[in-house]
């Protein structure tokens, strides 16, 4: 296992206080459980990944992803079993989705 | 219509009951994880892979649990067991309406070991528990892991069991078998017999489970509810009269069809006028043409 960790300073869009999850921790998948928290305007990705190795393709994904969304006062935390780049930027915007507009009637309210 | 087969645990427990009134107990945000997976380097989930919560269903409160079935099989690990049996104890404290599980699961998680055991073992515990205390219990199969292993025992503790065609329950699943006794005896790879022989077809035949819906949310959803309203109008808890019932009837069972290697035969002895086209029926059909057959009856119910 490897854990990394990243911060984006000056984030501009909030996020709703209802924690929320996307995926499932399983071959290929990740789960990113993604909640509102005072970081001074930062958002925060915490990765615990069983592929180790992988820091500077997670940094660009991670890095991608903060450039789309932007959050602000976001944690991000993922659990993750080997997914690939594509799969890690699906989650993410579902994750990020499901905070910023009202969640889709399948998603469930953590 | 909703796939029950494609929804996730949560997908699953949020389509199951009224709209917008399950709340989660121990959500992901609280963190609880397995303590063992971490130790083994393996990743973690934050769940433990069940979601349990209350919701209502028809208006009435219900305990719900759902087993995430892509997170290590639905394997049962020491703490995805300790919110099954503390949601069971919740249900019985709190005189719930009745308990839902929502079981797709490969059975005890090995890589917990004993602890995954003893959480199995209290799960049956906790659920006879639940029935004693007037509260029953109705379980779900219809993901595509099925329910094997000590929560297949944990299945034929309960009240009643719903099944899609698609689910599936035994003790031993079909690599198990065949890893233990040879591709002769099972052969693991041919999903005809494997379904012939643990799919919700053949359970019903067989007197093991009491329902066989389509794969729909829906159909899921009104079969748990019809199944409970049965269980208000006979015994919930297991009297030890229902339990020597239920021994003569796998007695029975056994000496019956004990030397049958084919499901198709013993459909035949029961009465199926046609054996070979039971597979391709839709569920409905499938309901109606089994009346004709004299499965044996689960007399614990």
């Amino acid at each position: 296992m490897e854990t990394l960790n990243f911060r984006f300073e000056n984030g501009c869009r909030n996020i709703g206080p209802q924690a929320q999850l996307a995926g499932v921790v399983s071959s290929g998948n990740l789960e990113i459980l993604i909640e509102s928290t005072a970081l001074n305007g930062a958002c925060e990705v915490v990765v615990n990944t069983s592929a180790a190795g992988f820091g500077v393709t997670w940094r660009a994904v991670v890095t991608d992803f903060n450039l789309r969304w932007q959050l602000r006062d976001a944690r991000l935390a993922i659990n993750d079993m080997g997914a690939t780049p594509a799969v890690v930027s699906l989650r993410l915007d579902q994750a990020a989705e499901s905070v910023t507009q009202p969640p889709a009637k399948s998603e469930a309210s953590v | 219509m909703t796939s029950y087969l494609e929804s996730s645990a949560r997908m699953r427990v949020n389509a199951l009951l009224d709209a917008n009134t399950f709340t989660e107990f121990l959500p992901p945000s609280k963190r609880v994880t397995s303590p063992h997976l971490a130790v083994l380097n393996t990743p973690v989930s934050f769940d433990d892979g069940v979601v349990i919560g209350e919701g209502k269903l028809r208006g009435k409160s219900v305990m719900i649990a759902s087993q995430e079935g892509a997170f290590m099989g639905g394997a049962v690990g020491e703490v995805h067991g300790a919110k099954l049996v503390g949601l069971l104890k919740r249900a019985a404290q709190d005189r719930a309406y009745a308990v839902l599980l929502l079981l797709e699961t490969g059975g005890v998680r090995l890589h917990e070991a004993n602890a995954g055991l003893i959480a199995v073992s209290e799960v049956m515990r906790a659920l006879l528990d639940s029935r004693a205390a007037g509260i029953p219990v109705v379980v779900l199969i219809g993901g595509s892991n099925g329910c094997f292993g000590g929560m297949g025992i944990v299945a034929r503790c309960a009240n009643a069991i719903v099944m899609s065609e698609e689910g599936r329950l035994a003790m031993s699943g079909p690599e198990v078998i065949e890893t233990a006794n040879g591709v002769e005896e099972f052969d693991s790879r041919d999903r005809a017999l494997v379904w012939r022989t643990t799919g919700g077809k053949h359970r019903y035949l067989q007197g093991d489970c009491d329902k066989v819906v389509s794969d729909d949310i829906n159909a899921f959803r009104n079969a748990a509810v019809d199944a409970i309203e049965t269980c208000y109008k006979v015994q919930i808890s297991l009297t030890l009269s229902a339990l020597l019932d239920e021994q003569q009837m796998l007695e029975q069972r056994i000496s019956q069809f004990g030397t049958e290697t084919e499901p198709l035969n013993i459909w035949a002895r029961l009465g199926v006028p046609d054996p070979a086209a039971v597979s391709m029926m839709e569920a409905e059909s499938f309901m109606q043409m089994a009346t004709t057959a004299t499965r044996p009856t689960r007399s614990a119910s």
